[in-house]
């Protein structure tokens, strides 16, 4: 446990009181437990003037906790936005977003938030310091959130993500794709949070790795009740592991469907049937059929 | 990369122990680092010339008052302007009858403090000044790039003779100006550095765990940009030393009698056609400490720089 629990409780304390007082408006939802993470109208736009580019244009969306839910699409939709935008990334958007029932700040995050939702990057090559040893990756989120026995739980993470000890002084360009990817899941898990967003975490990675990535994401989900927000263009991916999904295009979402929706290929927006489409295999005149959807 | 390591049966020497590919402890993950690096440093023979040229300049430094042959301040009229190997002379005499071996020797130290001081501030000031800029970007970019733009519109000697001319003649003055004209190339590079740094996911992943900007800056990007700084450091120390000699030579750094080379090359140059040792001898050993630097430095990139293979770069 983390030696300053107390503080994260008090520093949430600071926070608004908005969402207790909107509970007591809405007293049915009260007995559920608020959703892990919830979006409302999220917008997110880049640039000024003529050259303003809305990336996001109003995304609503609530993630239930111990859910794994996806958020799929092509390059450029915005889906990767929107996860940056959760993680406080990006500060420039509107909207609201809820993490735990609580709303987030825009700029500067209470250090618990950290403690509550972590990130897994995109690029195993490009998410880890290059000077850095694995020691040092993992025992510095440990040491400024004052979490206590920094030892053990190195050790510990280590050997959850299937890496022994050997690894711990290591640099990343003495590991392998797949051991870095192990290397971003444990820096991410060592804080001990409740919510892992998954930037595509396979998508750089060869495919027998990426399996074992994604059966390592399912058992650690399973061990410390997980909850995942998924971002990917791979629908194996997504059918692998999420219970619901939404498909994102042109930053919004056009389709939210489960996962034997997905399955049984039974989408109801033309959208979601081209995606689907487009991932059984490359065929040219089907491409020529393809619209837009903008 | 094969997972099931060896373990080996004997006890590891020094040398096994400093190539482990498994370090246990992270002073050893250090040292191995440490070492490796070495290795790597130790096979361009230029480079070592460079270091042993340095190592020598510190060792005279230490060791000058043993290694004088004449008090380097005594002047001795009857015996000025001799030329190398005659009247006890190896180096010859100056047109004061000073011995011009023992006056470099005895600057060696000089030469060396200039170099050290204006080696460690001007850096450190550089990369301060560049990370704020690239990392905070905004206006604190403007006004700190702004800043270096107007120090780097001037040529360096012009600047450092305004401020020794403003802040009085003097060898700590040419030192403090030195520093203020050799600073604005280091928060380019440094800038530049974290422009290319800031935007990557290694960046964003810090940002999660909480960090501060600062703690960012120091922890994450400094650690990048040190080997760039460190390179145009080495790089640079030549130019420092022909500055500071300039400033001697101008009459503007270290006063007479010290025996600082530029000021020594500044007294030879009304003999240069007659006598030519007078100005020669001192040159010689700017030009051979110049050289020094630059072959370091050349080694330095080598082993330092990120993107060349064997470090840091793909596996």
């Amino acid at each position: 446990m983390p030696a300053s629990e107390t503080t994260a409780l008090g520093s949430a304390g600071k926070a608004p009181k908005a969402p207790s007082e909107r509970r007591a408006e809405a007293p049915a939802r009260d007995a559920l437990p608020p959703p892990a993470i919830a979006v409302s109208d999220l917008r997110v736009a880049f640039g000024k003037g003529a050259e303003r580019f809305e990336a996001v244009r109003g995304v609503s969306f609530s993630v239930a906790s111990g859910q794994s839910y996806g958020l799929v699409g092509e390059s450029g939709s915005g889906k990767s936005t929107v996860l940056r935008a959760i993680a406080g990334l990006i500060d420039d958007w509107s909207g609201r977003i809820e993490v735990k029932g609580r709303p987030v700040e825009k700029k500067r995050r209470a250090r618990s938030f950290y403690r509550t939702l972590q990130m897994v990057f995109q690029d195993p090559y490009g998410s880890l310091h290059p000077r850095h040893t694995v020691d040092r990756m993992l025992s510095e989120p440990l040491a400024f959130h004052r979490f206590d026995h920094i030892e053990k739980r190195i050790e510990r993470v280590l050997e959850d993500v299937g890496l022994g000890p050997a690894f711990r002084f290591r640099y990343p360009h003495q590991l392998s794709g797949g051991q870095r990817q192990r290397i971003a899941i444990a820096r991410a898990l060592v804080l001990e949070p409740s919510i892992l967003l998954l930037d595509e975490p396979t998508s750089a990675l060869d495919v027998s790795v990426q399996a074992e990535i994604l059966n390592l994401l399912k058992d650690l989900q399973a061990e410390r009740r997980l909850t995942y927000l998924l971002v990917t263009h791979n629908l194996a991916v997504v059918a692998h592991m999420c219970s619901e999904i939404a498909v994102m295009n042109a930053g919004e979402i056009v389709e939210v469907m489960s996962v034997e929706q997905l399955r049984r290929m039974a989408p109801t927006h033309p959208y979601t049937r081209q995606l689907l489409d487009a991932s059984t295999g490359y065929d040219a005149e089907k491409v020529a059929r393809f619209e837009r959807f903008a | 990369m094969n997972e099931s390591r060896e373990i080996p049966q004997h006890a590891p020497s020094w040398h096994e122990w400093l190539a482990s590919d498994v370090p246990t402890s992270r002073l050893h993950a250090r040292c191995v680092q440490l070492y490796l690096s070495w290795r790597a440093f130790r096979t361009n023979t230029l480079a070592m010339v460079g270091l042993f040229i340095l190592l020598g300049l510190v060792l005279v430094a230490i060791l000058g008052p043993l290694l004088i042959t004449h008090d380097p301040y005594a002047q001795d009229l009857s015996k000025r302007l001799m030329p190398p190997g005659t009247g006890g002379f190896w180096l010859g005499s100056d047109e004061l009858g000073r011995d011009i071996y023992s006056r470099i020797v005895m600057g060696a130290g000089i030469t060396l403090y200039i170099v050290a001081l204006v080696a460690v501030t001007a850096p450190l000031m550089g990369l301060i000044v560049g990370t704020l800029a690239g990392y905070l970007g905004g206006w604190v970019d403007n006004v700190l790039m702004r800043l270096t733009d107007i120090f780097l519109a001037f040529p360096k000697l012009v600047l450092a003779l305004a401020f020794v001319a403003g802040l009085g003649a003097g060898l700590e003055n040419a030192i403090l100006a030195l520093i203020l004209t050799a600073w604005p190339p280091y928060a380019r590079i440094a800038r530049a550095e974290t422009l290319t740094i800031r935007n990557s996911e290694f960046i964003d992943a810090v940002r999660m765990v909480g960090l501060g900007p600062l703690r960012i800056i120091v922890g994450h990007i400094w650690p990048l940009c040190l080997s760039s700084i460190i390179i145009r450091m080495t790089l640079d120390m030549a130019g420092i030393i022909l500055t500071a000699a300039g400033l001697g030579f101008l009459g503007l750094g270290a006063q007479p009698p010290t025996p600082e080379w530029g000021a020594m090359i500044s007294s030879g140059r009304k003999f240069v056609l007659d006598q030519w040792w007078v100005a020669a001898m001192p040159g010689l050993a700017i030009f051979t400490v110049s050289l020094g630097f630059n072959l370091l430095g050349d080694g330095l990139r080598d082993v330092l720089d990120p993107k060349s293979s064997g470090q840091g770069g793909g596996s």
